[in-house]
């Protein structure tokens, strides 16, 4: 016999109501668990698609759907704007380097984005097979794309116009599979890169084969013929200096027909946003805690008033009041940490569910099989609530009165 | 042994207990005889430890049992007073074994041998794994008596044990408390208005109230 078995024997006298409480709690931490999960994963992907990028520039509209396009691939771009536009804005000096971005096309809900080398560069990619793309139509495509697909170095497909699956499609010229790259667990894994020659050249309506035997431009802007019109959809800028950050977004937005936004600024003004419902969840999960531990002070509390006599037995038996306090306390905890561990894996579960319904959305690229050390303070946090449910009732069997219980 | 200091305690005023001295030796056993509302009860609780008297002392072995505080006096209560009480108060959420091995467990001692001595002492040890609800009143009584038993005390107290058995279960009862208690060479005090009883123990009090 041990304080353990005593009071889990005394829980399991009501197997319904220990149970209950037990899940109560277990589904208020269950969504504490899934908030912090989700916030720190979410916000470390956030930033690190976002790192390396000062600006980013493209059409007008909302500044917001700029960024989430052109950086996060999960909104439509705002347009398309003009190559010599961007051409000048590239010579301006307190650029360091742009990286062009067509977009535009997909394959089964994969985007196809038409780049430069310098985009491998920012996320420092590295191929699991393959190199990257030199010709027009060579494809160079992420980890979850290679998996969900089956797609292998020289293997070709056809993309499909517009940046969601099932749209009109461009059968005439396949694309070639011509690297895979390994997982670097950001958005890169779910894309399909290409150069920006590819794109312009899909949605040409003649075709000229010279074109399609030369090589692209790995680097900077393609040159074209002076007749040639082409547009881009948007510039990934990366700044000289400081400087740059205060002039050049007021510069570009102000003088030209184009739309500078910063990712990180508009990342936390989403996340601003985004507070509002956060903080309403997290105020829910805080009443249903509330609930649970008022369930656990109300069970114990009237369980006390029905063994008030078998305490008083222990008592007369040879129990300490010490003992009964902690008898009484050690309930409570019990109760509270089967539900904080019952909740962290309810939560991890809810977060498994959520990623598995959600691949290519926003959520891809959370797991679920991570342990945050914030997770601790759960457990923490349960076991507060369970000593607090459990103070009054253990008073209470601290105090009971031997004599007058076991003569009633 | 187990001694008895002029007593004194009263619920109301006008209600005083008329207790008198005695002791009782290891391996004696005496009977406390008294109307209902005598303070029969009262005693014993006082001498177990559980009811403070208003005066007056209780010795076990030389302790003064009241200047024992708290946790200690618990502790004390545990390790050298059994109490027996009217009904068998056996804990429902725990078997048998288990209720008899609590007390040892209270009082940091652990011997599994010593709880299936007494079960088998008290012809129990076939109910070992068994609950309390299919237990019968004798059965319950003998886990009671072997609860009490467990940690080998110097003095037994044993508060109406027969009151709700039958005559046969009351004889055996009786029995097993007067052969245990010699066993262990401890004190017993039997507690009873049980006519059954009172020719099996010579030694006796008769306690009265002031007003009665």
């Amino acid at each position: 016999m041990n304080m353990f078995k005593l009071g889990w024997k005394y829980l399991m006298v009501k197997p319904w109501n220990t149970g209950l409480n037990i899940l109560l709690l277990a589904l208020g931490l269950s969504i504490i668990t899934v908030l912090i999960l989700i916030q720190d994963q979410f916000e470390n992907k956030m930033n690190r698609d976002a790192a390396g990028i000062d600006l980013v520039v493209g059409a007008k509209g909302s500044p917001l759907q700029l960024v989430l396009s052109s950086v996060y691939h999960i909104d439509f771009p705002t347009g398309n704007i003009p190559l010599d536009e961007a051409d000048q804005l590239s010579a301006n000096r307190l650029i360091k380097n742009t990286i062009p971005m067509g977009l535009g096309d997909n394959y089964q809900g994969y985007r196809i984005v038409g780049t430069n080398h310098d985009y491998l560069k920012l996320y420092e990619t590295e191929f699991a097979s393959g190199d990257a793309w030199l010709r027009p139509f060579d494809v160079v495509i992420g980890n979850v794309v290679a998996e969900k697909l089956e797609l292998e170095v020289g293997d070709t497909f056809v993309g499909s116009h517009g940046i969601a699956a099932a749209s009109h499609e461009h059968d005439e010229h396949p694309y070639k599979v011509v690297g895979v790259l390994a997982s670097g667990g950001n958005v890169v894994d779910q894309l399909i890169l290409t150069s920006i020659e590819s794109v312009w050249y899909s949605h040409d309506e003649e075709h000229d084969h010279d074109k399609m035997e030369q090589e692209v431009a790995t680097t900077g802007l393609p040159e074209i013929s002076a007749e040639e019109t082409r547009e881009i959809t948007t510039l990934l800028v990366q700044y000289r200096n400081p400087i740059a950050a205060v002039q050049l977004p007021r510069m570009v937005n102000s003088r030209t027909s184009l739309q500078a936004a910063s990712p990180s600024f508009e990342i936390s003004r989403l996340f601003e946003l985004l507070g509002v419902g956060i903080s309403l969840i997290r105020g829910l999960a805080l009443v249903i805690v509330s609930i649970a531990a008022l369930g656990i002070f109300i069970a114990l509390y009237n369980s006390l008033k029905e063994r008030k006599y078998d305490l008083a037995v222990m008592r007369a038996i040879g129990a300490s009041k010490g003992q009964l306090f902690f008898l009484i306390i050690l309930e409570g905890l019990m109760l509270t940490f089967l539900g904080a561990l019952f909740g962290i894996l309810i939560g991890h579960f809810f977060l498994f569910v959520l990623v598995m319904l959600n691949e290519q959305g926003v959520m891809s690229g959370l797991t679920a099989t991570v342990f945050l050390s914030r997770e601790w303070w759960i457990l923490v946090y349960a076991l507060v609530v369970g000593v607090m449910a459990s103070l009054i009732p253990a008073w209470n069997a601290y105090r009971t009165d031997i004599a007058s219980q076991l003569t009633k | 042994m187990i001694s008895v200091d002029s007593i004194q305690f009263a619920y109301h005023k006008d209600q005083t207990f008329l207790i008198p001295d005695f002791t009782i030796k290891g391996g004696e056993a005496l009977l406390v005889l008294g109307k209902s509302g005598s303070g029969k009860t009262t005693l014993l609780n006082i001498m177990g430890g559980l009811l403070a008297p208003h005066q007056g002392q209780v010795f076990i072995d030389g302790v003064s049992l009241y200047s024992l505080k708290g946790n200690e006096r618990d502790t004390f209560r545990g390790k050298h007073i059994g109490i027996i009480f009217q009904k068998p108060h056996i804990l429902a959420p725990l078997t048998v074994e288990e209720n008899i091995s609590l007390p040892r467990f209270f009082v940091n001692k652990s011997s599994p041998s010593r709880v299936d001595h007494f079960l088998e002492e008290l012809d129990i040890l076939d109910k070992k794994r068994a609950t309390i609800e299919t237990l019968s009143e004798g059965e319950a009584q003998r886990v009671s008596i072997a609860r009490a038993l467990v940690n080998e005390p110097k003095i037994i107290l044993a508060d109406e044990p027969t009151a709700s058995l039958d005559d046969e279960n009351a004889n055996i009862v009786v029995n097993l408390l007067k052969e245990q208690a010699a066993k262990l060479n401890a004190a017993l005090l039997i507690v009873t208005h049980d006519q059954r009883i009172k020719d099996q123990i010579e030694q006796r009090i008769t306690i009265t109230r002031k007003d009665l």
